[in-house]
């Protein structure tokens, strides 16, 4: 077997506690993280059950501020701005000029005139040109990604162990809030959003308290059984709620109607990128779609770009594919060809040499019982 | 890390344990950790033939599948039946009941191409 080894890129100001914990490092674009630490699958476990923490200081924060900056950015992004009040997040694309996916993220109004862009660590210095090259007047556009760390914590735990930490009578934010909170001469940024179908919080704080934030967390964590995860967890786990992975799931070859995604587009509004495609591709449909599938017997997990197959013939590509650790079965999401992505709809996933039985499903694929 | 001394083992990070004519082979401890939590196993075919780091069965964890390699040229006459329906005992006993397949070799002098324990504990570090 062939195992990965390459030079290491760029280290998030929790390297050196990620190999301190016998993290398993690899490259993930432009950084080195963790894939795992005790394994994908109790790690997996650890987040649905308790609580787990996953260190995403690689993702990038883009700030706008100035009187016209909600404005400017209503026509950069496919979700309403106005929607926003001070202190909420809204998830939304970044799409070129012909509807294809830049971008996902999240944008959270701060204050009135002030927006904190949370996007893809891959895709951070091309979102951030994209929107310079873009940029309204008496607006400004900083790059703040190198400043912060960022944890995501996740799971049915974790408010009892925030509450642990900056007080039992402290109010978290509500689904989509984001709030300042003081801890022991530390702000912690917390926004309730994740990745992962669980509960759980997004907390982002000055780059050099990470080991602090980090470690204080773990130590409190123990009576909630809390777990370091790594990227192999945080796959499985928003695979299962089918939530989609830029690079993977969702590209500038796609848009999000085809991917199933058109809720995050308001297509009301009377001006943004991508908007004229999108209208068409609502109004008359597109040539495909991105379903959700799940092997119907046990065998060899589906993986990116396996072939899906019905009736003799190749319908489309599988994006992400994995075992699911909660359902112990084979899942994935594919985009098929529109008239072939009906729920419920047998297909087959070519695997090496075989073509394997699944069933297009509702998404999410995981709901929690 | 557990590299027994018995063994042969190659770059890709199999093992052989020399039994008469034959060879069985697994994948290390080492690469066991590295893949952890094995999810499948594709074995080969009995009565398959194999080149010398020819591709020849895969192993599959949750994150990727990964081919494993014919240390020797052969014939494989016996697979681990067992993996099928608990593949995790690559993981528990890498050595001993995770076992992945049994070649016929063609020509037995050449697993002494092959790296000696010590060889590979260099390798990988």
């Amino acid at each position: 077997m062939t195992l990965m080894s390459e030079a290491a890129p760029r280290k998030t100001p929790l390297f050196d506690e990620h190999v301190r914990l016998g993290a398993k490092m690899i490259p993930f674009g432009d950084w080195m993280m963790p894939v795992q630490y005790s394994g994908i699958i109790d790690e997996h476990k650890a987040v649905r059950k308790n609580v787990g923490v996953f260190d995403i200081s690689h993702m990038g924060q883009l700030v706008a501020t100035g009187p016209r900056a909600g404005a400017w950015l209503n026509e950069m992004l496919t979700n309403n701005i106005d929607k926003l009040e001070v202190g909420t997040g809204q998830y939304t694309f970044l799409l070129n000029e012909q509807g294809g996916i830049i971008d996902d993220l999240i944008v959270y109004r701060t204050e009135p005139e002030k927006f904190l862009l949370v996007v893809n660590a891959s895709r951070t210095e091309e979102d951030f040109a994209w929107l310079q090259k873009h940029l309204a007047d008496s607006t400004a556009l900083g790059n703040r990604s190198a400043d912060f760390g960022g944890l995501a914590i996740q799971g049915p735990r974790v408010i009892e162990l925030l509450q642990a930490m900056v007080g039992k009578e402290t109010e978290l934010p509500e689904r989509n809030q984001i709030k300042d909170f003081a801890y022991d001469g530390i702000t912690l940024t917390i926004a309730r959003t994740g990745y992962t179908g669980e509960d759980g919080v997004e907390v982002f704080f000055a780059a050099k308290d990470a080991a602090k934030v980090w470690n204080d967390l773990l130590s409190k964590g123990k009576e909630f059984d809390i777990r370091p995860c790594g990227l192999g967890a945080r796959d499985t786990l928003r695979l299962e709620m089918c939530y989609p992975l830029n690079g993977s799931d969702l590209s500038p070859k796609h848009n999000p109607i085809e991917a199933g995604l058109g809720f995050f587009v308001d297509l009301k509004k009377p001006k943004f990128v991508g908007r004229e495609v999108l209208t068409e591709a609502k109004e008359k449909g597109t040539a495909t779609r991105l379903i959700a599938f799940r092997m119907k017997s046990k065998g060899p997990p589906p993986r990116p770009h396996y072939s899906v197959w019905q009736d003799g013939q190749r319908i489309g590509e599988v994006t992400s594919g994995s075992l699911s650790p909660s359902l112990n079965e084979g899942i994935g999401m594919a985009y098929v060809a529109t008239e072939h992505a009906r729920v419920g709809s047998e297909i087959e996933i070519e695997i090496r040499d075989r073509k394997l039985p699944a069933v297009i499903e509702k998404k999410p694929l995981y709901k929690k019982s | 890390m557990n590299v027994p001394d018995d063994l042969h083992y190659t770059e890709s990070h199999e093992w052989v344990r020399v039994e008469g004519e034959n060879a069985r082979v697994g994948i290390t401890d080492h690469a066991q950790a590295e893949l952890t939590d094995v999810v499948y196993v594709e074995l080969p075919k009995v009565g398959a033939t194999a080149e010398a780091k020819g591709q020849i069965a895969v192993v599959e964890s949750v994150k990727a599948a990964s081919d494993i390699y014919a240390p020797v040229k052969g014939t494989v006459v016996e697979v681990n039946k067992a993996l099928e329906g608990n593949p995790a005992l690559i993981n528990t006993d890498p050595f001993g009941e995770g076992w992945i397949f049994v070649l016929k070799m063609a020509s037995p002098d050449e697993v002494k191409q092959l790296k000696d324990a010590a060889a590979y504990r260099a390798a990988i570090g």
